[in-house]
């Protein structure tokens, strides 16, 4: 059911220690102890987080989709920024 | 035959109990699936009514194995008649609206999360390991329907009535909760006493009332008869639509 004046929220959960906190969606709470409980309630349901973070969706600010071609078409033909190049000796390891 | 031999039938209707108790709010919490305010809080509602079903598996399964009669976990769920359950009545009490629903959430679980808590060290290994396990999902109910009711009675003028409404219909039924548990349970460090855990119960239920501007109702005349399989017109009910499907084809499996 919509319900327009129930914010909503962006829910992101750290699954281990060690990762970082993913975006895995949204929710709608008044506030954001019951946004938290309702994440916890929605997205942990099998074993997914060790922790929650709730940020109200209307605190992010966007790119605007139009600006698409200005930001993000450029970086296509840099291929010169992709690590490929490089010759990663083995005692590095995983990086 | 040893003590704790002797105790098995006191301990077998203590989990039965329990385990009534589990299963009838989690069956009227689970009927919300479909039908909650916002799918946030019908998750939510699932959720806790899973916690209560699982909880209510474990007992049955203690109950039935110190029973020795050859009954399992289903045969006690879904072919025991409305007087052979000995859940509180509380619990068996239609789901009402949200605000029926988050009031009899609070005032029991803020019983029951203290009641298991104590469990944890009872003197019974399986009663301790069911505890262990509950105490952390009862904690959790305390916290949601808490967090609810501070909400709905610090809300609207409609929601502060439909609270304080719920809550002077229910309080009739909190009596039953603190009805002493079997002395022989309690002086062998299996359980806790029920009236020892009312003066805890009553302060965090006093703290979270005043934080939602709610009345605390007076103790008036209390309602019983649960424990003794003497029911309100609803829980009848409530049974034939849970065991219709095990009654009409017994044995059923998935």
């Amino acid at each position: 059911m919509t319900t327009p004046a129930i914010p909503l929220w962006e829910v992101f959960i750290r699954s281990r220690n060690g990762l970082s906190h993913r975006h895995v969606g949204s929710v709608h709470a008044a506030d954001a102890t019951m946004a938290l409980q309702a994440a916890r309630d929605v997205y942990t349901r099998r074993g997914e987080g060790l922790s929650i973070w709730v940020v109200p969706s209307a605190s992010i600010t966007a790119s605007d989709p139009a600006d698409k071609a200005m930001l993000f078409e450029p970086t296509a033909s840099k291929i010169y920024r992709h690590p490929t190049f490089y010759d990663i000796p083995d005692e590095v390891g995983h990086m | 035959m040893s003590q704790a031999d002797r105790l098995n039938p006191a301990l077998q209707a203590l989990a039965l109990r329990r385990a009534d108790d589990a299963l009838v709010l989690g069956h009227r919490l689970s009927e919300w699936t479909g039908h909650a305010p916002m799918l946030e809080e019908e998750m939510a509602l699932a959720n806790l009514a899973l916690d209560l079903i699982g909880q209510s598996r474990a007992l049955y399964t203690l109950a039935a194995e110190l029973e020795g009669a050859g009954r399992d976990e289903d045969a006690l769920a879904y072919l025991r008649t409305e007087r052979e359950y000995s859940n509180l009545l509380l619990l068996e009490l239609p789901r009402g609206d949200f605000a029926v629903t988050i009031v009899r959430q609070f005032l029991y679980a803020s019983f029951v999360d203290r009641w298991w808590r104590a469990g944890v060290a009872s003197t019974d290994a399986r009663l301790a390991a069911i505890a262990a396990k509950a105490e952390k999902e009862t904690a959790y109910h305390v916290r949601h329907a808490a967090e609810w009711l501070i909400r709905l009675g610090d809300g609207t003028a409609e929601s502060h009535d439909r609270a304080q409404h719920a809550l002077d219909r229910l309080w009739a039924y909190t009596g039953e909760m603190f009805e002493p548990e079997d002395a022989a349970l309690v002086a062998a460090g299996i359980c806790a006493d029920p009236p020892s855990l009312r003066a805890a119960w009553n302060q965090d239920v006093d703290a979270v009332l005043a934080a939602a501007t709610l009345q605390r109702p007076r103790n008036g005349w209390m309602q019983t008869g649960g424990r003794q399989g003497q029911h309100t017109e609803h829980l009848g009910h409530m049974l034939a639509e849970m065991q219709h499907l095990q009654r009409s084809h017994p044995g059923a499996v998935w």
